[in-house]
């Protein structure tokens, strides 16, 4: 039988998965470029990295999502964040350590990781 | 960890069109591709939109897929869940615009609505009670248990205003409070009327195929409430999804203990069978239901005693509506004053309509009470097809009556259209043009009643069948205009007696299109036509020599050879031969066949 703890845990346990059955306009997206220069330069790995994250830190205003070629394929894998009322942040070359740095310090902290910017890799 | 749902549509209507071939199709692509770690694939209850079946959900973008194909999978695991690039050309094209992809509830379709019974519908796998749990599932039954008395759950419910949405609006809490008395010393029954049998009617159906755990914890509420230990839910046998979930869902309450012996550990029993129906119409009437979950064949029996004294088993019994139920939770936990929010004064809350007939977006919607007809044909439902013109709407079944297009902006809910000679209905909406002969109408459901009168009382079982032979002969051209008025008088007397609400409402299509389209019968009666070109004994099929391009399409097409012509010269139709199958005229390219 189970308690209404138990029933508690179920909840938090699925609500991670469900709530991402609902539409977020609010919400901050966290875009990877996921076309085929993406892939072979490895978005896959830092796409499910992202996923993770962010269902173990129950970010519940972010959603991860993916799209095509953007275009820099010499970037890739490249991670865009949209976060509503502000401009567009890339960051490029993103790898699975990177990743995570970028969900701890842009997506929790709110501080944006100049050094794996798009302009900051153009000039080097 | 998925990082992508696919939710497709597992309702009955999806499944017709091919869904399950969809969802083999997708798991092998994803397999193919290496994603079924990364990609979840979820079967769902109904989205609503069943005139663009199969349908398809991504999320996390909420990207819409209608009229998936099975072949179009490949594409859409290739494209969209491999590479993120969306298949435009398979999103629903209402979402499709100018100005990129928009989100689903931005759609006209479902911005006016509001999902309370449906909430879980398309939306979580009904075959996963952790699914259910993981949207505030079984909250409320843990909520009525540990923290509320028995009266305080009817209270909530009496203060909520629900009302019966089986269709005759009986307030669901007072019906509580009659069969609360004697709590633990007499054995009691919660039941679950789920014999939906209108014409056109699939609201029940969707809600048991898309999240039949919220009928199961709603019960459980009830039996808290009133002092049950034992529920019944009667299902008609024709829905073998919804039995086949159900008995999933009990199964797996009764795993969890959320059914069964001392639930919560609060000391509180309930447990939940099914029953299935064979398919009688009369068995949705509550006396019928009962007599028929008691083994024996289902008739009714007069009324008092309500069931709330004297029920199933001769003990005292509460029987809602699966809509009805579907709502209790959400009050339970949201609070009576959040549902009485919504709807009108006399009519709280949301309902659900079945949309069909000549509609556009046939399917389901939830609206809140007091919406108009005209949002929910022309916003909602898409509109006529073809350009044609609204004539009526057909709202409650063959117990209920049409509402005419003078009255397409009135605000629905209870009373407002018993009014206008209406009713409620458990939510069937078809839609008429201008296309549809208002006779042939009541004549349709005046066949239905006489089929699935039982017999059991005169009025009933005679009166519905001297009323069809009535409209038979105005429909065959043989009526008088005192055939109208004795019509009109039998049907009041049909009302006035028979034994239950079958043969009470039986006469309504009758009373109603006589209200609004009177001058419909007239002409079928004094000037043997019909209007509407509907009826086949008062038309005759004509070819027009002028239009007639002697192409002989229609001759080879004619089931009776009734058609007689050379090529390039006018054809002419034999009468004496002629069945009126219509088959011509949509054979012709010329537009050059009439009905007269």
């Amino acid at each position: 039988m189970k308690s209404l703890e138990e029933l508690k845990a179920i909840r938090e346990k699925m609500q991670g998965q469900i709530g991402m059955r609902s539409e977020h306009a609010q919400d901050t997206r966290v875009v990877v470029g996921m076309a085929t220069c993406g892939i072979a330069s490895g978005a896959r790995p830092v796409l499910n990295t992202l996923v993770k994250e962010v269902e173990d830190r129950k970010l519940e205003h972010v959603i991860v999502t993916q799209t095509g070629c953007i275009g820099l394929c010499q970037y890739e894998p490249i991670v865009e964040v949209y976060e509503p009322g502000k401009e567009k942040v890339t960051y490029v070359k993103v790898n699975e350590e990177k990743a995570k740095e970028i969900l701890e310090q842009h997506l929790v902290r709110g501080q944006v990781v100049d050094k794996y910017l798009l302009h900051v890799a153009e000039n080097m | 960890m998925y990082r992508s749902h696919v939710l497709v549509c597992g309702g009955t209507g999806c499944t017709s069109s091919g869904s399950q071939q969809i969802i083999q199709t997708l798991k092998d692509e994803l397999k193919k591709n290496k994603l079924q770690n990364e990609v979840a694939v979820v079967k769902t209850g109904c989205h609503g939109l069943c005139a663009e079946g199969p349908v398809m959900i991504v999320y996390p973008e909420a990207v819409f897929y209608s009229k998936v194909r099975p072949e179009d999978v490949e594409e859409i695991v290739s494209e969209h869940l491999l590479k993120g690039r969306i298949v435009e050309r398979l999103v629903y094209h209402e979402a499709q615009t100018p100005e990129g992809i928009k989100s689903l509830n931005e759609t006209t379709f479902y911005k006016k609505q509001h999902r309370i019974a449906l909430r879980n519908c398309g939306v979580i796998n009904p075959e996963s009670i952790d699914e259910y749990i993981g949207t505030g599932g079984y909250e409320a039954l843990g909520k009525v248990l540990t923290e509320m008395t028995p009266d305080d759950v009817i209270q909530t419910i009496l203060d909520s205003g629900l009302r019966g949405r089986g269709g005759a609006g009986f307030p669901t809490g007072l019906k509580w409070r009659f069969a609360s008395g004697n709590r633990g010393n007499v054995q009691k029954y919660v039941c679950c009327n789920a014999d939906e049998g209108d014409p056109g009617a699939f609201m029940d159906r969707s809600v048991l195929e898309g999240d039949p755990h919220v009928v199961l914890e709603a019960m459980a509420i009830a039996g808290y409430a009133i002092g049950a230990d034992q529920g019944y839910i009667y299902v008609r046998a024709e829905y073998p999804i919804a039995v086949e979930r159900l008995q999933i869902a009990i199964n797996q309450a009764r795993e969890y203990g959320l059914l069964g012996k001392n639930i919560f550990d609060t000391g509180f029993n309930f447990d939940i069978e099914l029953r299935l129906g064979a398919g009688a119409f009369v068995c949705g009437e509550e006396t019928a239901l009962m007599t028929s979950i008691e083994g024996n064949r289902g008739e009714p029996r007069p009324r008092p005693p309500f069931p709330a004294v004297k029920g199933l088993f001769q003990s005292p019994t509460i029987l809602n509506n699966v809509e009805t139920w579907a709502n209790i939770p959400q009050i339970i936990l949201r609070g009576p004053k959040w549902f009485a929010s919504m709807g009108t004064e006399k009519s709280k809350g949301t309902k659900v309509f079945a949309l069909g007939g000549k509609i556009n977006n046939t399917g389901l919607v939830e609206i809140p009470m007091g919406t108009t007809l005209r949002t929910v044909i022309e916003d909602i439902g898409g509109g006529i097809p073809n350009g044609k013109k609204f004539k009526a709407a057909q709202t409650g079944g063959p117990s209920g009556g049409c509402i005419p297009a003078e009255h397409f902006d009135i605000p629905i809910d209870y009373d407002n259209l018993i009014s206008i000679g209406s009713m409620m209905g458990s939510g069937g909406l078809i839609v008429m043009d201008e296309d549809t002969c208002m006779v042939d109408i009541a004549k349709f459901f005046l066949q239905f009643t006489v089929d699935e009168s039982c017999g059991k009382c005169t009025p009933c079982r005679v009166g519905t069948k001297r009323l069809l032979e009535l409209l038979e002969k105005i429909t065959d051209g043989r009526g008088t205009l005192e055939d109208i008025d004795k019509m009109e008088e039998l049907c009041y007397y049909i009302k006035d007696n028979a034994l239950c609400g079958l043969g009470q409402t039986a006469p309504n299509p009758v009373l109603s299109t006589l209200r609004y389209f009177r001058d419909e019968y007239v002409e079928h009666v004094v000037n043997k036509r019909c209007p509407a070109g509907v009826c086949k004994k008062l038309i005759t099929y004509k070819i027009d020599p002028v239009k007639c391009k002697g192409c002989t399409l229609c001759a080879r097409n004619c089931p009776v050879n009734a058609i007689e012509g050379q090529v390039k010269v006018a054809h002419s139709i034999d009468t004496s031969k002629c069945v009126k199958c219509g088959t011509c005229i949509d054979k012709c390219r010329f537009g050059a066949i009439y009905k007269e």
